[in-house]
């Protein structure tokens, strides 16, 4: 439906500095990336009326937000939807402002994975297929399914896959929070031990602890907040079945959660060619083939003609539509439940024209996409300033 | 008249030359090679391909018991025989048993089995034996000791051999043991326990059987005998009276090694493979004792030479490249520990899913025809709810797509795991066994590589062992 979210106005946004934030505890990257926002809002604390927060691996309910900020005695909310965790999150803020049931809320997500010692992400309670033998594989595992459909069908090879590493590596070279920061060549990521074949270790995005936030409004009182407030446009949200893998008929032709959770947001947002209406995006690129599989799900060019979109350098930082403006998951990780959030930061500071070496030119329309689970589900926030 | 209406075996693909061993200890190497249990396997999963071997295209509602013999059950206390009954999808009023404690308890099985038939308390029987034994490290038993299962389907029509007699002995004999405790087999000083154990047992259980008919060693075809050792098994032989050349059968020593209590049914299978309608068989099982019986071949071997059986799972192998992987798949050395948070399994979970994930059914929709797995009650594709039936799902299919995984904490790398269209249509997501590249730019599995199920333990999660399906490349035979 037209017309919810764009009641809604982001005022603030904050991000903690992401990595292997050994020497901080979740609690510290809460703090951290809070505050930036609050500080960005013109707000304090005792300012906030409601928060939700988004975590996928900690249980514990929403105390973790009061914990950490001692935030008591207002309402606030958990989300976990998987990868679209964050998003999610923000997602339900927004129906609550739109409702006018409050001007100032919070939305902050976090994950803190490395205190576990795991390789990739921490595996949930009972497997990644939430079942002692019904397994899914970890998540590289999952995605190397589609690229080796991918690779039949469309008769490619690791090459494309490479060239997103080496754009998200170079644009997260440029990015001061980012967890990873230094440029790959395209014979360093080809020849990176395997992960999962086809996926080398630089086809894989990082490992990461990180948090961020972001302070939302009703867009009739942004403006005393401040003038270049960023508006939300749209949200869409697809869930399916968590197993795709044994889903009759599923053909590992991109995602259809992306694609249709994207025509929601399209349609709220009024953008009949995204290709040319959207200016800037941040992607769920936690392996190389999913950015490749996301241009097509995102309609940014046809189906099959994703690896082609990178091999043109169409979603370079001087490209025709950007994508991972900040190195997206390949240099930030993937810490779950920040992930969504740290995204709409990109995108809330792009739009405000502040992204110094890697701002991207005329960025008015920006976007920001999760995809959750092996895939399971998908989240798209559109922004505009 | 009872006999055996159908056979199958079950030899796993791995195999490990007898050099390597003795490479890694500097020894001496009793030359030939020993078949290796995957890491996945033990011997319920191999009974159970014994017993899928065997059955072939028989209806396996018909069958009215399943017997399982081992001395190396994955269970202490737990009955294997009614998972296997389960996992091969006999029907529930059946009667199943273990046999286990000795090396003859394949042929105690075998008897018991007989028995009910010939008492009519049964119209058929299946009996299943399985070995996957372990010798200590460094000693002849590591040599010696082989992995395998067998299976015969017993009845009283349509037999393929006609088991006309049987004779046993019973022998309180100390030679070969394994207390509670203990993981590797222990054994007396060999020139004692060939003298008053083996050979004494196997005599007299010999010369009585020959008595009991009237029989000579001439009136035999084949002669398949238990032996430790083919030295031992020549000798014995020779000593009763048969022609080691023209009688004596394969002790599968070279290829596969002592299967314990399966052995002397597998060289049964062997022997039956090759015999032609008319061939009298004796068969010689020892442990605590001996067990021998009279089999008669009829013209109706021809109609189960498709079986894989020992010949065509001979045939399909894959050599492991070091003493070391054997080692790590026997679990015999500390290694690291992943660093992995173990999730809990759960029993009721296996026992409401059990149609599912033992029996391997999908659920069809009656309405739109959808085949699902596991058993859903509301169909994908069309939603209509709890209108479906059970149907049991095809065993063969082709991989849509697959992954290679590298980092897996697993023997063999990379682990597999594969999307796949049975050729029912249903969609199954596997984990791909016994698909590791001989050569790393060119592994086995494909988009479209035909693939077979297969069923294996997955793992032991929350103290008791977890089993689901597999796949694998299709192996030879047939």
């Amino acid at each position: 439906m037209k017309g919810v979210f764009d009641k809604v106005a982001i005022v603030g946004t904050g991000c903690c500095k992401f990595g292997e934030n050994f020497h901080q505890s979740r609690y510290d990257m809460i703090i951290d990336a809070t505050f930036e926002a609050l500080e960005d809002a013109g707000m304090e604390l005792k300012d906030i009326q409601a928060a939700w927060v988004s975590t996928q691996h900690e249980m514990g309910g929403a105390s973790i937000v009061s914990d950490a900020l001692k935030l008591n005695n207002i309402p606030i909310s958990r989300c976990e939807n998987f990868c679209a965790s964050g998003m999610d999150a923000f997602r339900n803020a927004c129906f609550a402002v739109a409702a006018g049931m409050y001007d100032r809320v919070l939305v902050v997500g976090y994950e803190k994975i490395k205190d576990l010692a795991t390789r990739g992400l921490p595996t949930p309670p009972l497997g990644w297929g939430g079942h002692p033998i019904l397994f899914a594989d970890a998540p590289p595992v999952s995605f190397a399914m589609a690229a080796t459909k991918y690779f039949e069908r469309y008769g490619i090879d690791r090459v494309p896959l490479a060239k997103v590493a080496v754009k998200n590596h170079h644009n997260g070279s440029l990015t001061p929070k980012a967890h990873l920061q230094r440029e790959v060549t395209l014979e360093q990521v080809l020849n990176a031990p395997l992960v999962a074949w086809p996926l080398g270790l630089f086809d894989c995005c990082g490992v990461s602890d990180g948090a961020a936030a972001a302070i939302i409004t009703r867009k009739e009182i942004a403006k005393s907040f401040r003038d270049d407030y960023i508006t939300v446009r749209g949200i869409g949200l697809s869930v399916s079945t968590a197993r795709p893998m044994d889903r009759p008929g599923y053909d590992y032709n991109g995602f259809t959660e992306t694609e249709v959770a994207a025509m929601q947001a399209y349609e709220q947002a009024g953008i009949s060619n995204p290709r040319k209406e959207i200016d800037c995006a941040e992607v769920h690129d936690c392996f190389t083939i999913t950015e490749i599989l996301n241009y097509e799900d995102l309609h940014f060019c046809e189906r099959g003609q994703g690896w082609r979109f990178i091999d043109d350098g169409i979603s370079t930082l001087e490209g025709e539509l950007p994508v991972n403006m900040d190195g997206g998951l390949k240099c930030f990780g993937h810490p779950v439940g920040a992930t969504g959030l740290r995204m709409v930061y990109e995108v809330y500071k792009q739009l405000q024209g502040k992204c110094g070496p890697r701002q991207v030119k005329h960025a008015e329309i920006g976007l920001a996409h999760t995809l959750g689970g092996v895939p399971r589900n998908s989240c798209v926030i559109i922004l505009s300033n | 008249m009872a006999g055996i209406v159908a056979y199958g075996a079950y030899i796993p693909k791995y195999r490990l030359s007898r050099d390597v061993i003795a490479r890694a200890w500097g020894s001496g190497s009793m030359r030939g090679e020993k078949a290796v249990a995957n890491f996945d396997e033990d011997t319920i999963t191999m009974a159970v391909e014994a017993a899928f071997d065997c059955l072939g295209s028989i209806d396996p509602k018909q069958v009215d018991g399943l017997y399982f013999a081992s001395t190396t059950p994955p269970y202490k206390e737990k009955q294997s025989a009614s998972l296997i009954a389960t996992v091969i999808d006999l029907r529930r009023d059946i009667l199943t048993a273990d046999f286990s404690n000795s090396l003859r308890a394949g042929t105690n099985a075998l008897k018991a089995g007989l028995d009910a038939i010939e008492s009519k308390s049964a119209k058929l029987i299946l009996v299943t034996a399985a070995e996957c034994r372990l010798g200590a490290a460094e000693s002849d038993f590591e040599q010696i000791l082989g992995d395998g299962a067998v299976a015969f389907l017993l009845g009283d029509s349509d037999i393929v051999a006609n088991i006309t007699g049987s004779y046993s002995v019973a022998d309180e004999f100390t030679d070969y043991w394994r207390m509670d405790r203990d993981t590797f087999i222990k054994s007396w000083e060999d020139r004692f326990t060939n003298i008053y154990g083996y050979m004494n047992s196997v005599q007299g259980a010999v010369t009585g059987i020959l008595k009991k008919y009237n029989l000579g060693p001439g009136d035999f075809s084949k002669l398949v005998l238990y032996a430790s050792n083919p030295r031992q098994h020549t000798d014995i032989a020779r000593r009763l009276g048969f022609d080691v050349k023209s009688q004596l059968s394969d002790l599968l020593f070279t290829t596969v090694g002592n299967t314990g209590t399966a052995l002397a049914p597998m060289m049964l299978v062997a022997a039956l493979e090759q015999a032609r309608p008319g061939d009298k068989i004796l068969l010689v099982s020892y442990g605590d004792g001996a067990d021998a019986f009279i089999l008669e071949v009829t013209p109706n071997i021809e109609k189960v030479r498709d079986r894989r059986g020992i010949k065509g799972y001979l045939a399909s192998k894959t050599m492991l490249p070091s003493y070391e992987k054997y080692v790590q798949f026997r679990n015999l050395m500390a290694t690291e520990e992943a660093r992995v948070f173990p999730s809990p399994s759960s029993v009721p979970l296996f026992w409401r899913d059990k149609k599912s994930f033992l029996s391997f059914y999908g659920s069809k929709c009656k309405r739109c025809s959808l085949i699902m797995h596991p058993v859903q009650r509301i169909c994908y594709r069309c939603q209509s709810k709890d209108e479906y039936e059970e149907v049991k799902l095809a065993k063969t299919g082709k991989i849509f797509t697959y992954a290679e995984d590298y980092l897996a904490d697993v023997p063999v790398l990379p682990q597999v795991s594969a999307s796949i269209d049975l050729d029912d249509g249903a969609r199954v997501f596997l984990r791909l066994t016994e698909s590791e590249p001989q050569n790393p730019t060119d592994p086995p599995q494909k988009i479209g590589m035909p693939v077979e199920i297969t069923f294996r333990k997955m793992h032991d999660t929350s103290g008791f062992r977890n089993y689901y399906w597999r796949a694998r490349p299709i192996r030879g035979g047939n």
